[in-house]
């Protein structure tokens, strides 16, 4: 039994750094993230049980983190250490309705932290963006894998608020149950789409989500697609994917502009298109992507950033010449997941997982997920399930 | 007196042959015993006095009255002009246009003509940039001309000044430039560099609008033109444009067409080895062929294509005739086939091609990836008479580096073609209907061609037709030395060696089979019996 911890240690922070610039996924060997022996973690109020985890995927926000690459934003909405891994399928303990296996709604909200009267965003379902999220009875955190009193999914125990949990239907898989999360973000972002020209940034695991969501919100009738979708992807698995999930046209990074302008019709000035897409989304949150984003955005048109940014350096001329909106999309609500399994049940998305590690091979595995394009995949989880036999 | 082009079989006494790879050579070893190879006649000798031959054919034209008596006071005069297409490489001053319009700017003068416009035939060609302009027709004419609007580039998608003067009886809409078309006179400046080119074609696409165009420049009609260089019957390209020449003849304006040759004399002496036959290379030239290929291997691409877009080749005028256009292009193809012509018995079941830098559509920029294909089994096959020096379903190598690399200014919409239509389809047909009508209305291209010195819109379908027979004879195609990805997206195969090539080929025509090999540049047409 053991666990990986994240603690506060600013030189292996500044190391993970380093070893990313040169590879990225090198900072697990050298950053502060360890392998220990278990600890089993207080249960905060009566509300709260304790799960064990089954599969816990392993995010670009985790990534970020490992790598030490991620803000220092988030300084004040962690407490360390703590235990990675918000992306998770577990095993309620010891629950009174027998077995029963939950994917977590990771945000840690009001409710969960036990204040009352809960904040305006909570009381209005709007989860994500709760006021509260270092406050309550809870230390800061600001979802369950970062948050020292929850402990994470990268770990074979965690503890977690009923509320948080949804019920797994039987029909699905843990893989397919380990991408819901993931995809209740993809189905927050779906909610932004037009249904006009849109160009879908990235074709990692939330570019390929949200295009996934907003597929089938495009074949419920929600929506009218009267614009095509263009999809930027760099490996060939993801080109595959990206087509089958509903694009119409899947095209190198740096073709995406050429795509955009004959798709919209626009003329060129300088490295700007005149018109563009209505709706950007950019699932990778890079300098370059969001600068592309700018370039190819139509005047007055929408840029969504699902993939975090961290720090960015932008030339933002065009976005003040033109009007154009930049609006971060952050999380889920709680109706988000039931909507998630209907995307993931539809795409049998759980073959999105591509690689499981136990968690001692966590040095692979983070490089595995840093690299996960390049080699082929989308999803690394580490699994936790155990083995039979044992 | 020059010798005639020959077909040398390949012995084990043979010398390695040289091959073009785009702003590079190589020297080739071919399979002894089934390997020939076509050599071009060597040029034929220039005329004596060209300016006085000019003069000739301008004052004793076939089937019509002497240029001077066409001209006349108060009269609206248009001189077309061939654009910077041809000749390749670029002529050395002063340029055959230049000599010709001379001339005829002389006489329009003596005859009291003021209302002279000069426009180049460009159909959807690229604008030439002034300098073009400038090299093509010398500093008198264009400092006359340019400055005051009476020297200016055809613009197919100027619909205010187009005209449309009829219809054929198989639907196609002759639409030109309607200065031209409102002239007293048309004078058309042609310069023959291969039988494809001249005759009716010279105004009915270099002055047409694209709706014109669009009649006959199609995979259909390419894939049914089987004899792009040779006879006309049995092309579908050149029935078209004759059906369009004869309606231009019977509804629009007079027409005196002029048309010159030129020898095959095609680069200065220092780079005599690409022409001189091997065997006879001189030390010098062995020497010259080392520093070259040398000297081209170890600097950047862009810096070797500078080098080679700066040649001015000699390009001697072999003759001159004008008057009415069917009568003077027939005796213009006669001396173009005097100059290329070579007999040759039988097909083999492979053809190796060396595709140089530039192509009709690259003068001045770069060789990109659906030129390579354009120049190779849209020109280069297709210079033959009869039939093909391959077998249908036999293989075509070509050897050329075939990088991806697009000239942004020239080639805006090539960029497109290459990512967007290329990986959907290589058919012309299924692309044409497809894809052509976005390209050919695209607002940016229209802008890019009628502002800048781009190719239109459409231009890279139409390149890529111009190979649709070839595609369709060959049972394979191979590039020797390209970018593997660039190679494939083109729907070929990519080969490191010319003996890796022989061996990929061999799962289609045996492992012996027999190979021509055409040497170019010199301009030859294989008469294939």
């Amino acid at each position: 039994m053991s666990r990986l911890v994240f603690s506060r240690k600013p030189m292996r922070f500044a190391a993970a750094r380093v070893a990313s610039s040169l590879m990225p996924g090198r900072g697990a060997a050298v950053g502060p993230l360890s392998l220990e022996p278990d600890e089993q973690l207080a249960l905060p109020s009566p509300e709260w049980v304790r799960l064990r985890p089954r599969l816990a995927g392993i995010c670009g926000s985790d990534i970020a983190l490992v790598d030490g690459t991620a803000s220092a934003y988030f300084d004040p909405l962690v407490s360390y250490p703590f235990v990675p891994g918000h992306e998770v399928v577990a095993d309620v303990v010891d629950d009174p309705d027998g077995a029963r296996r939950v994917v977590l709604i990771p945000v840690l909200s009001c409710e969960v932290r036990g204040i009352t009267p809960v904040c305006d965003a909570c009381a209005a379902g709007s989860v994500n963006l709760c006021e509260r999220a270092a406050f309550g009875h809870l230390e800061p955190g600001l979802q369950s894998g970062f948050c020292t009193d929850t402990g994470g999914g990268w770990s074979n125990e965690m503890v977690a608020h009923r509320l948080q949990l949804v019920d797994v239907p039987a029909d699905l898989s843990d893989e397919d149950a380990v991408v819901i999360e993931p995809t209740a973000c993809a189905v927050h972002a779906a909610e932004r789409y037009s249904g006009r020209h849109t160009a879908i940034l990235g074709a990692g695991t939330m570019g390929l989500l949200t295009l996934a969501a907003i597929t089938v919100r495009a074949e419920r009738g929600e929506v009218e697609r009267s614009g095509p979708i263009v999809v930027t992807a760099r490996y060939p698995e993801q080109r595959r994917l990206a087509k089958e999930l509903g694009a119409d046209v899947v095209c190198a990074p740096d073709e995406l502009p050429r795509w955009v302008r004959s798709a919209s019709q626009s003329l060129v000035m300088g490295d700007q298109l005149t018109g563009g897409a209505a709706d950007v989304i950019d699932c990778v949150g890079t300098s370059d992507s969001v600068q592309q984003a700018l370039r190819v955005v139509a005047p007055a048109g929408n840029v969504h950033l699902v993939g975090m940014p961290g720090n960015v350096t932008l030339e933002m001329t065009s976005l003040w010449h033109r009007e154009t909106c930049i609006r971060g999309c952050y999380a889920y609500s709680r109706a988000d997941f039931a909507r998630a399994i209907d995307v993931v049940r539809r795409f049998s998305l759980g073959r999105l997982v591509g690689a499981t590690y136990q968690l001692r091979e966590f040095h692979d595995a983070i490089a595995h997920a840093a690299n996960a394009g390049r080699r082929g995949t989308v999803k690394v989880a580490f699994d936790l399930r155990p083995k039979e036999g044992k | 007196m020059p010798r005639p082009g020959f077909v040398l079989d390949v012995d084990r006494s043979t010398p390695p042959t040289l091959f073009w790879r785009g702003e590079n050579f190589s020297l080739e070893r071919l399979p002894a015993g089934r390997s020939r190879v076509i050599y071009p006649p060597e040029p034929l000798p220039a005329l004596k006095d060209i300016d006085g031959a000019i003069r000739t054919a301008l004052l004793h034209p076939i089937d019509q009255d002497p240029l001077p008596a066409q001209l006349f006071p108060g009269m609206r005069l248009t001189i077309a002009f061939d654009d910077v297409s041809l000749p390749l490489p670029k002529m050395r001053r002063p340029d055959t246009r230049q000599r010709v319009i001379e001339a005829v700017l002389d006489m329009a003068a003596e005859a009291g003509v003021d209302d002279v416009h000069l426009i180049a035939a460009l159909g959807l060609h690229r604008r030439m940039h002034d300098y073009e302009l400038r090299h093509a027709l010398g500093d008198r004419i264009f400092d006359a001309f340019h400055p005051r609007g009476m020297l200016y580039q055809h613009d197919a998608e100027d619909y205010d000044n187009l005209a449309v003067l009829g219809t054929t009886d198989h639907g196609e809409v002759l639409e030109i430039n309607k200065r031209a078309a409102e002239s007293d006179l048309i004078v058309y400046v042609n310069i023959n560099s291969v039988p494809m080119d001249g005759g009716w074609k010279s105004i009915t696409t270099g002055l047409a609008s694209y709706r014109c165009l669009s009649a006959h420049h199609t995979g259909e009609t390419l894939q049914n033109t089987r004899s792009l260089m040779g006879h006309r019957e049995h092309s579908a390209l050149h029935k078209s444009i004759w059906r369009l020449g004869t309606l231009l003849r019977d509804s629009g304006p007079k027409i005196f067409q002029i048309e010159t040759t030129l020898n095959t004399d095609m680069f200065p002496e220092q780079f005599s080895f690409i022409s001189s036959r091997e065997w006879e290379w001189s030390a010098r030239e062995r020497a010259t062929y080392l520093a070259t290929t040398k000297a081209l291997s170890k600097v950047p691409v862009k810096m070797a294509r500078k080098i080679f877009h700066s040649i001015q080749g000699p390009h001697q005028m072999t003759s001159v005739q004008a008057g009415e256009t069917s009568a003077v292009h027939e005796r213009t193809l006669a001396k173009v086939y005097e100059q290329q012509l070579v007999h040759v018995e039988g097909q083999t079941d492979i053809l190796t091609l060396g595709i140089p830098f530039v192509c009709p559509y690259n003068p001045d920029g770069v060789m990109n990836p659906i030129l390579v294909m354009c120049m190779g089994l849209g020109y280069l096959f297709n210079m033959y008479r009869n039939k093909p020096l391959v077998r249908e379903g036999g293989v075509i190598i070509m050897t050329h580096p075939t990088y991806r690399d697009f000239d942004p200014v020239h080639h805006p919409s090539y960029i497109d073609f290459f990512e967007q239509v290329l990986p959907d389809t290589t058919d012309p047909v299924v692309m044409g209907q497809k894809w052509e009508k976005a390209y050919a209305e695209d607002e940016w291209y229209r802008h890019l061609y009628r502002t800048g010195n781009a190719y239109h819109g459409v231009h890279p379908f139409y390149a890529w037709y111009w190979g649709a027979h070839g595609q369709q004879w060959a049972g394979k195609v191979i590039i020797v030395g390209g970018d593997p990805s660039t190679v494939r997206r083109l729907g070929f195969t990519p080969a490191s060696t010319l003996d890796d090539a022989f061996e990929i080929a061999s799962d289609v025509v045996g492992r012996t089979p027999t190979v021509t090999h055409l040497h170019v540049p010199a301009l030859l047409v294989a008469d294939v019996h």
